[in-house]
């Protein structure tokens, strides 16, 4: 068997790598020249045959979500790059658009293209400022280099790429909250259906897709959906970037292929847990994905089905790793804190249950827990998130997936860790 | 001069170059209201009335819509912050790797509590949310900088160092 070799980041240790320049110079570009003189539907048929499953979050299949725009083109049609990198645990896009910007910008094209898109948008959140000027940068050479513009490399295809910044709010990486931000309002996510798709950005059709996904394409153009299928598990294959944080030695960005054990992420990537410890806990998939206990962990693959049959999610591949110092009921409450902290208030559940759940957290750790706190917290997150049963998919309490991105992880610290938050209740409190 | 960004109200934008640049960028005017938002908080600090005011104007709508979508976003300052914003990720990643400390320590130097500002308006503290660099916990931003993986001295020393 050969090694894996990185893709999306093999060039990030070279010097001046985020040049035009230097991307030319490893072959950047050339599978934009290629796509330029395909049909858009056979380009959308090679991302479609190459299983590439979104990597903000949710891994729908990007192929068959460009598919669902409407085919009379009777309004124009919008590309959104979502570079909000918001999710706790992740910063993978960061390194991408630092590094490999003209990758991304080159799979921006690549998708446009192929939807027939003239004017695209990077949605970066608010705090990556450098990296918004380091975008700015990227555009600037490529309309000199007639890689964005008019009439792009002679092919007649036009188009013009915008820099967007956000301005702090978490719940704008959720592509529907993120439109709103970006036509002006604050960002609060719309109920679906309509799905961007058919009416997004101005109501028109709209494709939102994240960072990596974008920067995988000019690979697949070059190399084939074949070849990309082979990477991994063929039903959510490719290269990935894994973000490793918390408690380890070398927490970073690590590129191996999809479905790579997490044991070998946390243990020779990230080098295994600091100061000696013990792994405790890990959450998967950001903040949002349920939390694994160290001995559910260490048998896990990183791909979409694995964590899915385990109860929690790949998300955005943000590790967030936690040993045994560390006290459940507080991360627990950091946690809940951020989503109280994030909710956009529209939905009643969402809204209160997360101020609930920190006001009776905090109560706990201050060692004022009740008896019947445990079951109000599980009353509460089935409240928030609805039961939790992922044969059913999603539960729709909320108008939007954040309510089950809170009431995911914190019903999973609870269920898996309950010895700790009992023992938050003083003892005259569990006799009554 | 006629240019729409030299309103009637107290703020007018520097750079109207830039502002006609912005607005002509997007197909829809409301859309240029964040990106308008940013400048004028770059030239004025923070946001006024009399920027909200302009901007409505600009973006073809009633002050209120841009005073709804400024009150949302915690970037957007409604009054004037110190000379530099410390920002000091609270998230788990960041609370794992000592960043708990490091809100005390200003707390405790500089006597202020998260969200005030010193009397010398020297420093602003805000605790923030993840800022999508954890695996270089702990993570500071001042201003535009980020300020990643400091130890507690290092962050005294970076604290000491701005004016
Ligand atoms: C609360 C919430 C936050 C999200 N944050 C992000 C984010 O920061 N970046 C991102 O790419 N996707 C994020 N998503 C997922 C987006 O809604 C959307 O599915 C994704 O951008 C689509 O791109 P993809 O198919 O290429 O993954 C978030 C979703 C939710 C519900
Ligand atoms: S679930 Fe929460 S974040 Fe999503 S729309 Fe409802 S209130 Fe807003
Ligand atoms: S938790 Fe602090 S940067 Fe992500």
């Amino acid at each position: 068997m050969s090694a894996f070799k990185p893709v999306l980041t093999q060039h990030i240790h070279q010097q001046d790598c985020h040049t035009l320049p230097f991307y030319q110079s490893e072959g950047g570009y050339s599978a934009l020249e290629k796509v330029l003189t395909m049909d858009p539907e056979d380009v959308i048929d090679v991302v479609k045959n190459s299983n590439l499953r979104g990597r903000g979050g949710a891994g729908f299949p990007a192929g068959i979500k460009w598919g669902f725009l409407p085919k009379d083109m009777v309004k124009p049609t919008y590309l959104i790059n979502n570079a909000d990198e918001s999710e706790p645990g992740t910063f993978k896009d960061r390194l991408l658009i630092n590094k490999a910007p003209h990758q991304m910008l080159e799979g921006m094209l690549i998708a446009a293209y192929a939807i027939r898109c003239n004017l695209a948008f990077i949605y970066i959140r608010g705090e990556f400022y450098k990296e918004a000027e380091v975008l700015e940068k990227v555009l600037s050479e490529a309309y000199a280099a007639n890689l964005l513009g008019k009439n792009i490399l002679g092919s007649k295809y036009d188009l013009d790429v915008i820099v967007h910044r956000g301005a702090g709010a978490y719940i704008c990486g959720e592509e529907t909250a993120l439109i709103e931000s970006l036509e002006g309002k604050r960002g609060c996510p719309r109920l679906k259906p309509p799905f961007p798709a058919l009416e997004g950005y101005l109501k028109c059709p709209t494709i939102v897709n994240n960072v990596e996904t974008l920067s995988n394409l000019p690979h697949i153009i070059n190399q084939g959906a074949e070849w990309f299928r082979s990477i991994g598990p063929e039903k959510g294959p490719g290269p990935k970037l894994y973000c490793v944080s918390g408690c380890v030695n070398s927490p970073g960005v690590f590129e191996e292929p999809m479905g790579t054990s997490l044991k070998k992420l946390i243990y020779e990537n990230a080098g295994g847990i600091k100061n000696g410890n013990q792994l405790k806990a890990v959450l998967p998939g950001g903040s949002s994905s349920a939390i694994l206990t160290a001995e559910e962990a260490v048998v896990l693959n990183m791909d979409f089905d694995s964590l899915m049959d385990a109860k929690t999610m790949l998300g955005s591949a943000g590790i967030i790793v936690m040993d045994d110092t560390v006290d459940m009921v507080q991360a627990c409450l950091n946690i809940a804190r951020f989503y109280a902290h994030e909710s956009c208030g529209q939905c009643t559940p969402c809204r209160e249950g997360t101020t609930w759940l920190v006001k009776m957290l905090t109560r706990m750790v201050q060692g004022g827990g009740t008896a019947g706190d445990i079951k109000m917290l599980y009353e509460i997150t089935d409240n928030i998130g609805g039961l939790i049963d992922f044969s059913k998919g999603s539960f729709g309490k909320t108008i939007c997936p954040f309510g089950e991105a809170v009431a995911w992880p914190v019903r999973s610290f609870v269920e898996k860790f309950e010895a700790e938050f009992i023992n938050y209740i003083p003892q005259q409190e569990t006799v009554a | 001069m006629k240019s729409k960004a030299q309103p009637k109200s107290g703020f007018s934008f520097a750079d109207s170059e830039r502002v006609e640049r912005i607005l002509s960028q997007y197909p829809d005017k409301k859309s240029a209201t964040l990106p308008l938002l940013h400048l004028a908080q770059s030239q004025e600090g923070y946001i006024s009335s009399s920027v909200i005011d302009t901007i409505a104007d600009l973006a073809d709508c009633h002050p209120s819509v841009v005073m709804d979508c400024v009150s949302f976003y915690t970037m957007l300052y409604t009054k004037p912050q110190g000379r530099h914003t410390i920002q000091v990720c609270q998230t788990l990643s960041c609370s794992l790797n000592g960043a708990d400390s490091m809100v005390d320590h200003v707390r405790d130097k500089y006597e202020i509590e998260p969200g005030g500002t010193t009397a010398d308006d020297r420093f602003t503290l805000m605790k923030v949310e993840c800022l999508g660099s954890c695996g270089t916990a702990p993570v500071v931003q001042v201003n535009n900088d980020y300020h990643e993986g400091l130890s507690l001295e290092e962050f005294d020393q970076l604290l000491e160092s701005l004016e």
